[in-house]
């Protein structure tokens, strides 16, 4: 944790003398920041909703992946608490069932929706913005009472969140509304009248509440979205997030087909399994209708835009590397794949930093502990993806497979899910090092990563913070220390 | 190759295929039996050895990678004549059934404890959630590890300078 | 089984008496438990396994130098059996139990006692070894009374020594030198009375426990033999595969490849160490092209799989005038399904064989020696008294698993390497693959109340598989049906007994005038099935406890009272009344989205009985069932070591709480797809509920009931009826995962 501290100190000065520019302006804008609280009401009853909307609401609860944030892991859904780390500070999740003393149950339908609206409590405090309220502005108002539905008819859990660990001035909420002033545009959703139908509704559900520029772009100084470069790539608690715009790194190019059948799966047999933050999204679409992750497929996809030949042809020729379910396969388990042909280069072409015999090692760690999952024929999602097909690998960020190689992919607890043993005790750093070489080297066309070994021992120490989650939410992170907070 | 390690404290020369994993080569070339074949895919921990202290599935672990490294198997927490804490412990609390997750256990859970010697409930379970138990032994398991962790806690507590087990 | 007489009535005809009757042929006899009425010991016949093996010395034998050798015909499957009867024979022999050496199942050794199975052992084999026992310290203090003239009552019995009153002493072994031990075990030999009791009825710590922690060779995982060569096998990818072509030779070149054996449809690659055999099986498979059938159910929902297999219906249990009971306000009519599901023992299967100039000898971790060594023979075409197969300890067995199909992959093997140990150890994807499934089933139930708020009608309609297709013949073996001169599997046949099979525990307990229930039964198994713990009564005791909770919830009276309403026999309502006190039972829910849960069943309806009660969290959110605690009452009559009943019932709650929460197999149309822990999770620790205890009701003097098995019917029925409390919806298809919670509860 110190660590941690030590890393961001300078970050925070900096911070904190914009926050000091935010709290002047916010102040400054009194009349414009100050909001009204809303009286507060009985909790409705659960039977008060018809069935139907808080069904509905459920969906729409799943595409704001809602649960994710406001859940310990492990405990009681919706009931806050979890730990948010920014830049910033600390911040933690509130308790969003209907309790009446520590949730929502005493706000109206009115609060609710201002809250999605303009990011205000019911009291009229203003949110930080670590509640995606810049795209929750864009849900509209029959979405916003299915939601207030769903959340109402929730069981109340009795849950205080922690106090925030956000230094001052950035505890003084009325630096957010200074923070709002400069970025925040308060907005329903406007469809373009010129796309299909179907590019609108995954417009409003990708750009609203399921907010996939919050971790897909990158972020200023000050934490905002850069507008200018929206979906370009970002992070989200220690993984990254890549871009889903035309820089998007995956080797076989996405389409609205295989991005609809990922969305719904949590993997695609093309581009593996969904991890870290984005396992929570894949789990939570998997409830959807069919029709809403098309659109967010669509969507996705039409902002990709179509891929150059040389992408498209290079996406071909990995297509006989995508393992094929069960029977079509012509391999059974436990089968080696056919040899990768032309598509992976030999071991010792000339990938960087291997005079000295890395690169054999790094086969020889490749062949144990990678091939008996990753080469094993075992359909998807269970068997391991080739790497020839790994945006991890082929990224320019190494980031996710170093977070993968070190922590695994931790196991659901009685849930269907992929499992990866994490390597972190049986690798050290120069043999992680030399193993990730080999992967780019051997399964990628891309240049050599840089600064492998400062990443990889950030990393193990928790000096770069990772959340390593199973899909069922138990956090861990052996060794990480960070993860632990 | 010849790779050169540390296996209970023993130095050890072994020569194997450089990619047989340490599993093999522990049960095998060594003919220790702490160490089991579960899944070789990482998946259940039966094969959890340590190396310098850390958990680590042995089944996916290329014996290459453990040239100067010390590995801990079951064998090296004591014997049936004079078990160490963590294994007078599952005697203790009866902590087998058919018994053939139980070393993986033991090492995970030692290794969790040299690690931190104050782990508490959660964090045993947190640790464990890697190794799988098919009996239903697992409220036995969790008891003798906290009974190991008392243990080994009043043995340093006793005897500032030594290491228990 | 053959050895046993056909009766001409089955349990059901008995139990039916008075009303309709349809009686099914039976090959069942009764077991003492049965007979006993609850007295101190069956009279008759001869108690446990006697009846097929009645001599002494087969049993118990006793050396010259005083060493003590107990044989039994069972095998220690990590239920701690080996513990348990060495406590017996410690007791009735009066020597401390590390005096005792136990030999357990070995053709050329043991007695046969058939399958470890059923949680018999203590039933069959504790009660056969008691009664031995007990005879030979007869015969002992009575040859001692002769020699030292002194009266064989007033002997005293310490450190294998028997001493008059004098002080004048005989060493067990010099008694022994001149007794014939070669006699019949009288049914009445005299054993221990209860207030006696020394060793029996004690917590003793299990004696397999220190090696299995400290590394010693516990499991035929861990024999290894004088130039033993390692072996694995390629299976055929689905069921109906057929091997049409093999390129071998780059296989045969790899380094350490000793062999590449191809037998019809078998394949098997025997290399010098383990790996090598492992980097051969790998490239073999790649080597190997295989036609293709598609012959399983894909997605076909489990009732239409089911109803679509029926061939055959068989009355279980019919009595007074059920017929079809109508809906209406006082009826209650409901489906129940459970999936195929897995045993899944962490260790895969193994098997070693050598074939010997005297024949062939296999370790293995079966549960029937004899059976297994008979279907062995049979596929090698050898005398069955060529062939020894020695119980060796595997991992965890529950049920009919690998192990036998392990042994036979081996004794093959070596078959075809004379003179070479060979070592067979099935990989993940094998083991979860190839071994037999529980099989799934499907309940229809309905009931209804009369005025008084008591069950007058009852049917339960049962749709299942055999659960037993073990050897047998040859044709269970998954080698011997792969050869190029294939045993085909034998055909299944219903069989209605009284310990039951599909329809184990399909008959309520509960007094209930009419009822009218049937199995109706599946001779073709397009998964491969056969024995999971308890069989059929995991489902119906499901769909059964299930029912009653909802007849409660109808009735408007509490689930417990509600239950104690129908129970008649005195030890049932014990341990219900004893879980519901325990636990601290108010039928009130606890707290919002908590919900407390209970159930009953005595195991096949006339094994040990238990309760069970526990308390759970269930939350909408995720759908995640979170089980804090289980309270448990069990009466398994009279107890050797407590500690392992308490094991036992402990490791049997939280394995049918997977099974319950979490587990499923699943398959295309031509390959199971379920080849691992990813693919087929079970539960892991973030799972295991904070406490479970076990309340044992003593029965001194009692008879053995079989435990292993009790808990899995009440269990999954006392999660679903817990779900119920704190949710209101009703879950009747197993497993209850959260996808399946979640829908269930999303709008409420």
């Amino acid at each position: 944790m110190g660590r941690r501290k030590t890393r961001h100190n300078a970050v925070e000065r900096g911070l904190i003398g914009g926050a000091a520019v935010l709290l002047a302006l916010g102040a400054g804008a009194l009349a414009w920041a100050w909001e009204t609280a809303i009286p507060p009401q009985p909790r409705p009853a659960a039977d008060s909703f018809p069935a139907d909307l808080v069904a509905e609401g459920a969906r729409l609860a799943a595409v704001g992946n809602c649960i994710a944030c406001h859940t310990v892991p492990g405990g009681r859904s919706f009931a806050g608490g979890l730990a948010l780390p920014t830049p910033f500070g600390t911040i933690h999740s509130t308790n969003i069932t209907p309790d009446e003393d520590t949730g929502i149950g005493r706000w109206s339908e009115a609060a609710f929706t201002r809250a999605m609206r303009r990011g205000v409590d019911r009291e009229g405090r203003h949110l930080y913005p670590a509640f995606p309220y810049d795209h929750y502005t864009r849900v509209s108002d029959a979405d916003n009472r299915a939601l207030y539905a769903y959340l109402m008819t929730r069981t109340p859990v009795r849950a205080e969140a922690p106090a925030n660990g956000l230094p001052f001035p950035l505890n003084i909420r009325m630096t957010v509304a200074g923070w709002k002033l400069l970025y925040f545009r308060e907005g329903a959703f406007t469809p373009d009248p010129v796309k299909p139908e179907v590019w609108n509704r995954g417009a409003y559900l990708a750009e609203g509440l399921g907010h996939c520029g919050a971790c897909h772009s990158p972020r200023n100084a000050l934490g905002a979205v850069d507008e200018g470069r929206a979906w370009a790539g970002g992070e989200a608690e220690g993984w990254t997030a890549y871009p889903i715009n035309r820089d998007s790194p995956a080797p076989v190019p996405w389409t609205a087909d295989s991005l609809s059948f990922y969305l719904r799966h949590g993997w695609h047999p093309a581009h593996g399994v969904s991890r870290g933050p984005m396992a929570e999204v894949t789990g939570n679409l998997a409830g959807l209708p069919d029709a809403d992750v098309a659109a967010i497929a669509a969507y996705v996809a039409d902002r990709m835009g179509t891929p150059s030949a040389e992408r498209r042809r290079r996406g071909e020729d990995l297509q006989a590397l995508v393992p094929r379910l069960s029977a079509d396969a012509g391999t059974p388990p436990g089968a080696s794949l056919p040899a990768a042909g032309g598509l992976s280069r030999p071991p010792t072409a000339g990938s960087e930093g291997t005079a000295s015999g890395g690169d054999e090692r790094g086969e020889a760690v490749y062949r144990t502990a990678c091939a008996t999952c990753h080469e094993s024929g075992r359909p998807l999602p269970f068997g391991g993806l080739p790497f020839a097909l790994s945006t991890a690998v082929n990224a320019a960020n190494p980031q996710n497979i170093v977070n993968v190689t070190l922590f695994g992919l931790p196991p659901g607890d009685g849930t269907v899910s992929a499992v990866m043993p994490a390597f972190g005790g049986a690798l050290t750093d120069a043999d992680m090092v030399a193993l990730l070489r080999y992967l780019r080297g051997r399964f990628s066309d891309q240049p050599p990563w840089d600064g492998l070994e400062r990443l990889v021992a950030d990393t193990r120490s928790g000096a770069h913070h990772v959340a390593v989650r199973p899909a069922d939410g138990i956090e861990r992170a052996p060794r990480n220390v960070g993860a632990e907070d | 190759m010849a790779i050169d390690l540390t296996v209970n404290g023993t130095p050890q020369r072994v020569e194997a295929d450089p990619d047989t994993p340490l599993l093999y080569v522990l049960r095998d070339d060594l003919g220790l039996n702490g160490a089991k074949f579960g899944c070789g895919l990482g998946q259940c921990g039966a094969c959890t050895v340590t190396v310098d202290g850390r958990a680590v599935l042995s089944c996916v672990t290329p014996v290459l990678l453990m040239q100067g490294r010390a590995v801990t198997t079951v064998e090296g927490l004591g014997t049936a004549e004079a078990p160490g804490p963590m294994q007078r412990a599952f005697i203790e609390e009866q902590a087998a059934q058919c018994g053939y997750c139980i070393p993986g256990m033991m090492m995970r859970a030692q290794a969790l404890l040299q690690e931190r010697p104050d782990a508490d409930d959660a964090a045993i379970r947190r640790a464990l959630e890697f190794n799988l138990c098919r009996c239903g032994t697992h409220m036995r398991i969790l008891r003798a590890i906290r009974r190991a962790a008392d243990t080994m806690r009043h043995a340093e507590t006793a005897a500032p300078n030594g290491r228990a087990g | 089984m053959s050895d046993h007489s056909p009766l001409p009535l089955t349990r059901r005809g008995l139990l039916a008496a008075g009303g309709a009757l349809v009686v099914t042929v039976s090959l069942a006899r009764p077991l003492p438990a049965q007979t006993g009425g609850g007295g101190a010991r069956p009279p008759k016949p001869a108690p446990g396994s006697l009846a097929q093996t009645p001599r002494l010395d087969a049993w118990v034998r006793i050396g010259a130098d005083g060493a003590i050798t107990v044989f039994t015909g069972k095998a220690e499957l990590g239920q701690g059996i080996r513990t348990a009867l060495i406590q017996v024979a410690a007791e009735e022999l009066r020597v401390p139990p590390a005096a005792i050496t136990l030999v357990t199942a070995d053709t050329a050794r043991t007695p046969n006692e058939g399958y470890t199975a059923g949680s018999q052992s203590m039933q069959n084999s504790g009660t056969a070894i008691r009664a031995a026992a007990a005879q030979a310290r007869v015969l002992l203090a009575q040859e001692a009374a002769r020699r030292l003239g002194a009266p064989a009552d007033a002997l005293g019995f310490a450190d294998r020594r028997v001493t008059a009153p004098d002080g004048r002493t005989l060493g067990y072994g010099e008694l022994a030198a001149s007794l014939d031990l070669t006699v019949e075990v009288p049914a009445d030999a005299p054993l221990t009375p209860p207030d006696r009791l020394s060793v029996m009825g004690k917590p003793l710590p299990r004696v397999d426990i220190p090696t299995k922690v400290t590394g010693g060779a516990a499991y035929v995982q861990d024999l290894r033999l004088e130039g033993m060569l390692h072996a694995r096998v390629v299976r055929p990818p689905s069921p109906a595969a057929r091997l049409t072509a093999l390129d071998s030779a780059a296989v045969e070149t790899m380094p350490g490849v000793i062999a590449v054996l191809r037998d019809g449809d078998f394949l098997a690659v025997v290399a010098d160490k383990e790996y090598r055999a492992v980097k051969a099986m790998r490239a073999l498979t790649t080597a190997a092209r295989w036609e293709e059938t598609a012959t399983l159910p894909g997605d076909t929902p489990i009732p239409d799989l089911l109803r679509g297999l029926e061939r055959e219906v068989g009355t279980v249990d019919a009595n007074g005038e059920a017929g079809t009971i109508a809906d209406g306000p006082r009826s209650l009519r409901a489906r129940f399904t459970r999936p195929y599901q897995l045993h899944g023992s962490i260790g895969p299967s193994c098997g070693v064989a050598v074939m010997g100039e005297d024949g062939l000898t296999v370790w293995s971790h079966t549960q029937g020696v004899y059976p297994d060594r008979k279907a062995i023979a049979e596929m090698l075409r050898l005398p069955p008294e060529r062939v020894r197969v020695i119980h060796t300890e595997g991992s965890g067995c529950y049920g009919h698993n690998g192990a036998d199909d392990a042994a036979a992959d081996a004794a093959l093997i070596a078959s075809k390497l004379p003179g070479r140990p060979v070592r067979v150890q099935w990989m993940r994807e094998q083991e979860h693959a190839g071994e037999p499934y529980g099989p799934a089933m499907m309940i229809e139930a309905a009931a209804s109340l009369d005025g008084n708020g008591r069950i007058d009608r009852w049917t339960f309609d049962v749709w299942s598989n055999t659960h037993t297709t073990r050897p047998g013949g040859a044709g269970a073996l998954l080698a011997a049906r792969h050869l190029a001169e294939p045993f085909p599997a034998e055909p299944a046949a219903m069989q209605i007994t009284p310990a039951g099979n599909g329809d184990r525990n399909a008959i309520p307990l509960y007094a209930i005038p009419n009822t009218r229930v049937l199995w109706h039964f599946l001779p073709d198994m397009p998964l491969r099935v056969s024995a999971l713990r308890s069989l059929g009564a995991y489902a119906n005791v499901f769909a059964l406890e299930s029912m009653m909770d909802d007849l409660a919830l109808l009735a408007g009276a509490d689930p417990v009272e509600f239950r104690l309403r129908h129970l008649e026999d005195p030890r049932a309502r014990r341990v219900v009344e004893l879980a519901a006190e325990r636990f601290g039972w108010t039928g009130a829910a606890p707290a919002p989205g908590v919900g407390h849960g209970f159930a009953f069943a005595r195991y096949k309806n006339h094994a040990a009985y238990l309760a069970l009660a526990v308390e759970l969290a269930v939350d909408r959110g995720s759908g995640r069932v979170r089980m804090t605690r289980a309270t448990a009452a069990i009466d398994s009559g009279a107890i050797v070591n407590p500690d392992g009943i308490r094991n036992q019932t402990e490791g049997g709650i939280i394995q049918a709480m997977s099974w319950t929460l979490f587990e499923r197999a699943v398959y295309d149309d031509t390959r199971v797809t379920s080849v691992d822990w990813a693919s087929y999770p079970i539960l892991r620790f973030a799972s295991v509920p904070d406490r479970i205890d076990v309340h044992i009701v003593e029965r001194p003097g009692d008879p053995f009931l079989g435990t292993g098995e009790a808990a899995q019917g009440p269990t999954a029925a006392a999660i679903g009826n817990a779900i119920r409390a704190a949710t209101g919806r009703r879950l009747r298809d197993l497993p209850f995962t959260p996808d399946r919670v979640r829908e269930a509860t999303a709008t409420g």
